[in-house]
């Protein structure tokens, strides 16, 4: 893989409805800045309104569709077909949406070939990954094409209005399932002025969801659930009952339900049952955003609008992302750029594949003609990082020091002070004794410290060390006149001590104000 | 009534004040009563010193060098005081600990010299009772002697006038306990003979000693240096307390140093440090070889003016300070925002992590300078709850306090050091001079998160385009 100037090339998709392309102008120009050469297939950004021509300014090339199958490096949105595998010359690197957990078929017919796969939907959810998550970049897309589809099929407003023609109401919208795409639905709908409600099995997206404007439909008590992967989980049987019953309640109550339920590597979770569907008003829209996997919401057809006999449209588009063809295209390119960046750590257009690093691992699919598919897992905890009921622990809490060598060092200690004391003369006893209980004293005394004073308390305590002068005012006037030297430059060091540390406290304290009445607002 | 029980007994008084002074130096509703607090003690402990010293047949020379130290000492410590740059107080700290310290080896020394090099006339300590008082004398001197230098130290790398970095001798602690252990063997000859050379060796060994102690701490924990040092002066009265027989001095000597060692567990507690590798000093240079060759991804830039735009948009906002707004003095300018933004209904408050800066509650003060309110002011504890309800967070000038590899990265030289999670937030905007890494050494994946946004450039300058751009 090492050489001169790679060639990128980017080719038409042929999925039947594919509107997205996986460069755009923009991208483009900056692939070329890590020093690639690109190939474009001409037309490929026909269907997402990029022209041949902007390509070509970008500093692309344009050319056939074996041209760009031919390059180092292929970038596409979707899988390649059978037929398309073959097109790719050995060594090719192959980069898209590859889903290797769905289509075993493919990823060994991938793997037939002297090529390296990676696949953009298999990135790992960790923080330093998410400038490469198609998923989310995807699901964003779709999460707003939803609502604009909803709204269009819906035959009234979504916001309440007071007209002179009469009152309307707001449209009411639930959102189940609040991850991505379920995020930018409910700031879509509630951007539209929908009224909208969103459910999901992780309760720590409860403020997420209320800070987009939706409000959270908890489901009714039971144990909850925190990801340690940042993906939902199937949930057990008793929590299935008590969901379906408030899916059942809220199905009766709003106008549009948008659902985003999806499980890694299983068909999609039924929310809503036919039961439910019946009881919607008629008019009423049903967006299931998870179509493509089962679905659900029964009785949805992928890729289709079912209308059922009470009247509720059933979306099942799978293409959402598509119907934003420019939108995607630039999001899902800029995701490519963000690989390539790391994969090109020289920026100089030579293509390095760091299989240690984590990243890099996981979304390889297929490695020099072998098979690397599944990755080892990759444990990460994604958002609810702030969640104080993460199941993981930060880090093993320090030791706690343990009672019995506490024990032994209070009793140590005692023992030592018993035989100091007890063989010193009476005098140096009450001296012990005054020491011991000031220690206790200062100790006792500070510990409520608010964290604000610590300057100003040190100050005045080294005001107070001081104090030291006192032996030295003692000292002067002796008739040694060293004794005297001495202890007149003590007093002096000390007094710069008294002073400035009183007035030094003084100083800070007096600019420490309680805030007006609206800065106690704030807590 | 004697002159000698009259003074006793305002020294009770005197001691009782200065512990009112300590409790009331713990809240801020009674923070300056304590201040007066303490002023009347002195008052009191001065007075009856000086009549004491009246009745003992002070003579008049002794008199007018007495109030001529005190007059000069006085007129530079309030010159010093009412001149400083509330930036520059770890360093006015530190030095003036340095004094305690001094003055506590010139007593011993004086202790010494008027007692055991001068025994036909001495009249203060009966015979059985010498060996007592030179062992004493010794003890004074060494913790006096290694305050004194330690704090030399710790001013001169506050102010920068020396490098902070640690300084690493091969086996130091092996240096530090060999010094202790000389320590002790001079005392035991010291006690049995007391002469002049053993006792300036022991001087000139604990001087050794308490610089190495804190040449070898790294710049960046000096919160807790100074806190320290705050202890040991207080221990160095107590030892002339001892030396002396006077209860005052050995009460408020062990006041302050029992409440410093305090105040600076909580500090180690904080950056989750052991407290006895930082009373045995240098505990600061692991990490330095923290690898920088992780790649983090890329971090994105923001200009003053989008800044202004994402803050005028805002719901909440917290700020969290470090060194760099103090060094930047960028603390009235931040001021200046918090206000303009609390009258946009825009709430804005305070998150203090607390080892920020150079001083145990540093941001504070500064903050209290510039007049911010101070219960917008909250500490890691109170705020760290709600930052992922926060729309944007500023993070002015401060780097390990924030890094959230202290949080989830196990391998980082500051794993488990608990810190300030602003990556929660909305957004972050962090205002930094360049990318240069923090005082731990350690790369901050905070500035790669895709929530954070670098605005490079002084911080002051930055806060007020900020300002204009509002």
């Amino acid at each position: 893989m090492i050489g001169a100037t790679l060639h990128i090339g980017v080719p038409r998709e042929t999925r039947r409805r594919e509107t997205r392309v996986a460069a755009t102008p923009t991208t483009v120009t900056q692939l070329v800045g890590l020093g690639y050469d690109v190939v474009v297939e001409a037309g490929a950004g026909e269907a997402s309104s990029f022209t041949d021509e902007a390509y070509t300014g970008a500093g692309a090339r344009i050319g056939t569709a074996d041209e760009a199958w031919q390059a180092d490096v292929v970038l596409r949105v979707n899988a390649p077909s059978v037929e398309e595998i073959g097109r790719l010359r050995d060594g090719a690197t192959l980069i898209g949406l590859i889903s290797p957990a769905f289509n075993p078929e493919l990823v060994e017919a991938l793997a037939a070939r002297p090529i390296t796969v990676l696949a953009m939907d298999a990135v790992p959810r960790i923080s330093r990954a998410q400038s490469l998550d198609v998923l989310s970049s995807m699901a964003n897309i779709a999460g707003y094409r939803a609502v604009v589809e909803a709204a269009h099929v819906f035959g009234r407003f979504f916001t309440g209005q007071v007209t002179a023609a009469g009152k309307v109401p707001p449209a009411k919208v639930l959102v189940a399932g609040a991850g991505v795409a379920g995020l930018a639905a409910i700031g879509a709908a509630s951007s539209l002025g929908a009224v909208v409600r969103a459910t999901d099995v992780r309760p720590e997206v409860a403020e997420q969801v209320r800070s987009l404007g939706g409000e959270y439909v908890a489901v009714p008590a039971g144990e909850q659930e925190v990801s340690a992967d940042g993906y939902a989980r199937e949930m057990g049987e008793d929590f299935n009952r008590r969901a379906a019953e408030m899916y059942a309640e809220q199905a009766t109550d709003v106008d549009i339900i948008i659902t985003t339920a999806l499980i890694p590597g299983r068909p999609a979770p039924r929310l809503i049952t036919e039961e439910m569907v019946a009881s919607m008003r008629s008019g009423s829209v049903i967006v299931d955003m998870a179509a493509a996997q089962g679905g659900n919401v029964a009785g949805s057809v992928a890729d289709e609008i079912v209308v059922t006999p009470n009247g509720v449209s059933i979306i099942g588009y799978t293409d959402l992302p598509a119907r934003l063809p420019a939108q995607a295209s630039q999001l899902y390119g800029t995701n490519l750029v963000n690989l390539l960046k790391l994969l090109t750590p020289g920026k100089d257009g030579t293509l390095v594949l760091d299989m240690d690093d984590v990243v890099q691992r996981t979304i390889t699919v297929v490695h020099a003609g072998e098979k690397t598919w599944p990755p080892p897992p990759v444990q990460v905890s994604a958002a609810p990082a702030a969640a104080p009921v993460a199941p993981k622990q930060p880090a093993p809490p320090p030791e706690p020091p343990k009672p019995g060598r506490r024990l032994a060092l209070v009793g140590l200690g005692a023992a030592l002070l018993f035989v100091l004391a007890g063989f010193s003369p009476s005098e140096l006893v009450q001296h012990l004794t005054v020491f011991a209980l000031a220690v206790v004293v200062g100790f006792y005394v500070i510990s409520g410290v608010h964290h604000a004073l610590h300057t100003p308390l040190m100050s005045v305590t080294n005001a107070i060390s001081g104090i030291i002068v006192v032996g030295a005012l003692l000292q002067i006037g002796h008739d040694d006149a060293l004794v005297t030297a001495l202890a007149f430059v003590a007093i002096l060091v000390a007094s710069i001590n008294v002073f400035g540390g009183f007035a030094v406290t003084r100083r800070m304290l007096g600019m420490f104000t309680r805030g007006p009445s609206t800065g106690s607002a704030a807590r | 009534m004697t002159a000698t029980s009259a003074a006793s007994a305002a020294y009770i008084v005197a001691a009782l004040l200065f512990i009112l002074s300590l409790a009331g130096l713990s809240k801020h509703e009674t923070a300056k009563t304590g201040n007066a607090y303490g002023m009347a003690g002195m008052v009191i402990a001065l007075a009856a010193t000086i009549g004491l010293a009246v009745d003992h047949g002070l003579s008049g020379t002794g008199a007018v060098l007495m109030a001529v130290a005190v007059v000069i000492g006085a007129a530079i410590g309030l010159w010093r005081a009412a001149k400083v740059e509330m930036t520059g107080m770890p360093e006015l700290i530190a030095i003036l600990h340095s004094f305690v310290g001094l003055a506590a080896v010139l007593v011993g020394w004086n202790g010494y010299l008027s007692v055991e090099a001068d025994l036909e006339n001495q009249t203060e300590v009966s015979a059985d009772l010498l060996g007592i008082h030179s062992g004493e004398v010794a003890i004074g001197v060494f913790i006096g002697a290694v305050t004194f230098t330690g704090s030399i130290v710790a001013f001169l790398k506050l102010s920068a006038r020396i490098k902070s970095n640690p300084l690493v001798l091969p086996g130091k602690n092996w240096l530090n306990l060999g010094a202790l252990a000389a320590f002790a063997a001079l005392t035991v000859v010291f006690v049995i003979e007391p002469n002049l050379p053993v006792l300036a060796v022991l001087t000139v060994l604990a001087l050794a000693l308490g610089w190495h102690l804190v040449a070898s701490i790294g710049g960046g924990d000096m919160p807790v240096v100074v806190s320290m040092l705050n202890s040991y002066s207080g221990w160095a009265a107590a030892a002339s307390g001892f030396l002396l027989g006077n209860d005052l001095l050995i009460i408020t000597g062990a006041l302050v140093g029992s409440s410093g060692a305090y105040l600076s567990y909580i500090m180690c507690k904080a950056m989750n440090r052991s407290f006895i590798s930082v009373i045995a000093g240098g505990f600061g240079n692991e990490g330095s070889a923290a690898s920088s060759d992780v790649d983090y991804g890329e971090h994105t830039e923001i200009s003053a003016e989008e800044t202004a735009e994402l803050l005028r948009d805002a719901k909440s906002v917290v700020i969290t300070p470090g060194y760099g707004m103090a060094v930047a003095q960028a603390q009235g300018a931040v001021a200046d925002l918090t206000r303009k933004l609390t009258e946009r209904g825009v709430e804005v408050r305070f998150g203090i992590h607390p080892v920020a800066g150079r001083l145990p509650g540093h941001m504070n003060v500064l903050l209290a300078e510039a007049k911010v309110p101070y219960d917008v002011v909250l500490e890691m504890d109170e705020i760290n709850d709600d930052l992922a309800a926060t729309s944007v967070v500023l993070v002015i000038g401060a780097n390990d306090t924030v890094n959230p590899a202290a949080a989830d990265d196990p391998t980082s030289p500051i794993a488990g050091m608990p810190v300030l999670r602003v990556w929660e937030a909305e957004r972050v905007v962090v205002f930094k001079r360049s990318m240069n890494t923090g005082y731990a050494g350690v790369q901050n994946p905070l500035f790669f998160r895709d929530n954070s946004r670098m605005l490079f450039g002084d911080a002051r300058e930055r806060v007020e385009d900020i300002l204009r751009a509002l």
